[in-house]
């Protein structure tokens, strides 16, 4: 789960690392009155999950609460690069002397957590790491013993020079404080971007990039509960509270199958056969009838669907459950989609013959994986099957 | 011979008496696999369809001489699980659990570093020797004995893959799930490994996925060492970066993780990439010929 800006900026808060005086606002009046408090002169922030505000119009530096309420205004009704903004955050304006990055995370091919720090900020850290890699200085820290003064002192060395000596332990802190958010947080990426020294010697995190690891989230409720601040659709929402992992895409073909690898090789198949996947849906392992009937009414609510591909490999999953689960959605909802639907694995014989002595009009049936793909991109094109 | 599992292995299950447990024990049981023992704690003495129950792992090794332990054991106890099955020195640990949170993962990784236990998992499907052993939820009724090694990141798209060779007769030494963790046990390199010394296995076919890099360090372990040949499938071309996939691990961060990358690194180190599962069986069956 990533969390907001403004969402980062208060649990950064709680583990004493200093951030701007901010005030959420989800109308512009209230960006207005929030301008007024902070005196004025402030800096407008859209939230939203996605990178390059700066360059995009995502940011509006404002002088005065008339200004901040023009801009919260815009933010509000055009989005963002295509993504709804329904909260802005209004933040103090600060003046700059240097721009830092720092960032920990959970590097996965290790095991072990990687720090990072750059002397300078605000840039995109893939094209830094590419381009001059002897910019950032990486130190793995060992979870068995946690950060210690030694690691702190691997990655100042980066920033000899950039920082005057009395500013030095302010960055230390913060390392100290990030490293907690990321093992007490059970985040898996924390990153500051920038880092910012300001002119009268402070140092402050100007902008907060926070992953949470869904697994975790059952020990920290107060950190799950921030999910309902996010702006979903109608679908996805649905599915959620189903238990179902449902991820929305941008093609015309609904996808629902049983297993992460099999169902991402099922879009990618799709594609191969000239369509798009409108939606990656696992119904994980061992699915009831009722939970395939949910995923078949959640997929046909979603008004971009033209086809809908059903493949089922049962292991623990019964093909005839399956079948079972599909037709009982059908007598629930009324579509004009075709289904076409593949079964193997477990009672497929069973799963198949429900379905043939059913007879539904709108179900599809076929034998293989890339017969289905191709039968599904097909009806999506409109043509016949 | 196969890898990991044979006829030799005896497996104690970690919550026997749970809902998976229940299930899946017998139907390993059924397969041939000597499923020896159960463990939930304060449940000593009872039994499920006659595999007997122990409190600890410590006793069911004592009493039943498992040498390896299946583990399913929700989320917030299951590294507990697998610590307990490490200090009873099993040989194996093999864990099905989905959903455990990664810094979890991360200290069993450490602890198990220079232990004697073999991990598999954890959110895997398990290991199957076609016609010795199946430990785990492998249908045992897709797979056939033969010399073709597989190892794979997931579940459902593994059984697809081994359904095809299987049609097309082709038979496999074993199956390893590793799991679609970001954090686990072993990976594509020590399966490789394992697989490259098995006179049993000829060829190996590797199914990975976007995330991480499990991938591309395969791929120059296989440049450096292998000299069997390797088929392999990447799941997710069309999956966009920031989302995650089903699995903890499926995610592009960045530009880094992506099916494309992978396959890739995979085909300039001698893999044979198929672009479907189909394409996959073909290439492992042109291979063998």
């Amino acid at each position: 789960m990533d969390l907001y800006e403004h969402q980062g900026k208060d649990l950064f808060a709680r583990h004493d690392i200093p951030v701007p005086r901010g005030i959420v606002a989800e109308t512009a009046d209230s960006a207005r009155a929030a301008a007024e408090t902070l005196g004025g002169t402030c800096v407008v922030k859209a939230q939203v999950q996605v990178g390059g505000r700066g360059k995009g119009g995502g940011v509006a530096l404002v002088d005065s609460p008339d200004e901040a309420e023009a801009a919260a205004a815009r933010m509000l009704s055009e989005g963002f690069k295509g993504m709804r903004v329904v909260r802005v955050l209004v933040e103090e304006r600060l003046s700059i002397a240097k721009e830092l990055y720092a960032a920990i995370l959970l590097d996965r091919s290790t095991g072990t957590d990687l720090a990072m720090v750059a002397a300078e900020g605000g840039i995109d850290i893939e094209e830094l790491a590419r381009t001059k890699p002897e910019a950032l200085c990486r130190v793995h820290i060992d979870p068995e013993i946690g950060m210690h003064p030694y690691h702190r002192s691997a990655l100042m060395g980066a920033l000899t020079g950039a920082l005057p000596a009395e500013a030095r332990h302010l960055v230390e802190n913060i390392l100290i404080g990030l490293y907690e958010v990321l093992t007490q947080e059970d985040a898996t990426l924390v990153e500051v971007n920038p880092l910012v020294l300001l002119t009268d010697g402070r140092v402050i995190a100007l902008d907060a990039k926070v992953a949470i690891d869904d697994n975790a989230l059952y020990r920290h409720p107060e950190t799950e509960a921030l999910r309902s601040a996010f702006p979903v659709d109608a679908v996805e929402l649905r599915a959620r509270e189903a238990g179902l992992q449902y991820v929305k895409l941008d093609g015309e073909v609904g996808i629902i199958g049983n297993g992460a690898g099999l169902v991402m090789s099922t879009l990618d198949l799709v594609q191969r056969a000239g369509a798009g996947a409108a939606n990656f849906l696992d119904i994980g392992g061992g699915a009831s009838a009722e939970v395939i009937a949910t995923s078949l009414e959640v997929v046909l609510s979603d008004p971009s669907v033209r086809s809908v591909l059903v493949n089922i490999f049962g292991g623990i999953t019964r093909c005839d459950i399956v079948a079972e689960g599909l037709l009982a959605a059908l007598q629930r909802v009324t579509s004009n989609v075709q289904i076409v639907v593949r079964l193997d694995g477990t009672n497929t014989v069973e799963g198949r013959r429900v379905l043939k002595e059913a007879g539904h009009p709108k179900i599809v049936q076929v034998a293989t994986m890339l017969e289905a793909a191709e039968k599904a991109a097909r009806l999506a094109h409109g043509e016949a099957a | 011979m196969a890898v990991l599992i044979d006829e030799t292995t005896k497996v104690v299950v970690q919550n026997i008496t749970g809902h998976e447990g229940r299930f899946h024990a017998p139907r390993n049981r059924a397969y041939g696999t000597k499923v020896v023992a159960g463990v939930t704690p304060g449940r000593a003495g009872e039994n499920v369809e006659g595999i007997p129950v122990f409190d600890t792992v410590a006793d069911a090794v004592r009493e039943t001489g498992a040498n390896t332990s299946l583990v399913f054991v929700p989320p917030q106890s299951a590294t507990e699980a697998i610590y307990e099955a490490a200090d009873s020195d099993l040989r194996l640990i093999i864990c099905i659990t989905e959903g455990i949170p990664v810094r979890d993962m991360v200290r069993v990784a450490s602890y198990l570093r220079g232990k004697a236990s073999t991990l598999v998992g954890p959110n895997c499907p398990g290991v199957i020797s076609p016609g010795k052993s199946n430990v785990g939820i492998i249908p045992g009724e897709i797979c056939t004995p033969g010399r073709v090694g597989l190892v794979s990141r997931s579940g459902t798209l593994t059984y697809q893959i081994v359904y095809e060779l299987t049609q097309r007769g082709i038979g496999q030494s074993t199956c390893v799930g590793m799991g679609g963790d970001p954090v686990h046990g072993i990976g594509f390199i020590e399966a490789l490994e394992m697989f490259g010394e098995d006179p049993e296995t000829d060829l190996v076919v590797m199914i990975g996925e976007i995330g991480g890099d499990d991938e591309e360090r395969a791929a120059a372990f296989i440049a450096e060492h292998m000299e069997r040949p390797v088929v392999g499938y990447i799941a997710g071309f069309t999956a966009p970066p920031g989302k995650r996939m089903g699995h903890a691990g499926a995610i592009i961060t960045g530009s880094r993780g992506t099916a494309r990358a992978k396959a890739e690194a995979l085909e300039e180190a001698g893999v044979k990439v198929g672009r479907t599962p189909t394409e996959v069986a073909e290439l492992a069956e042109r291979a063998l010929a």
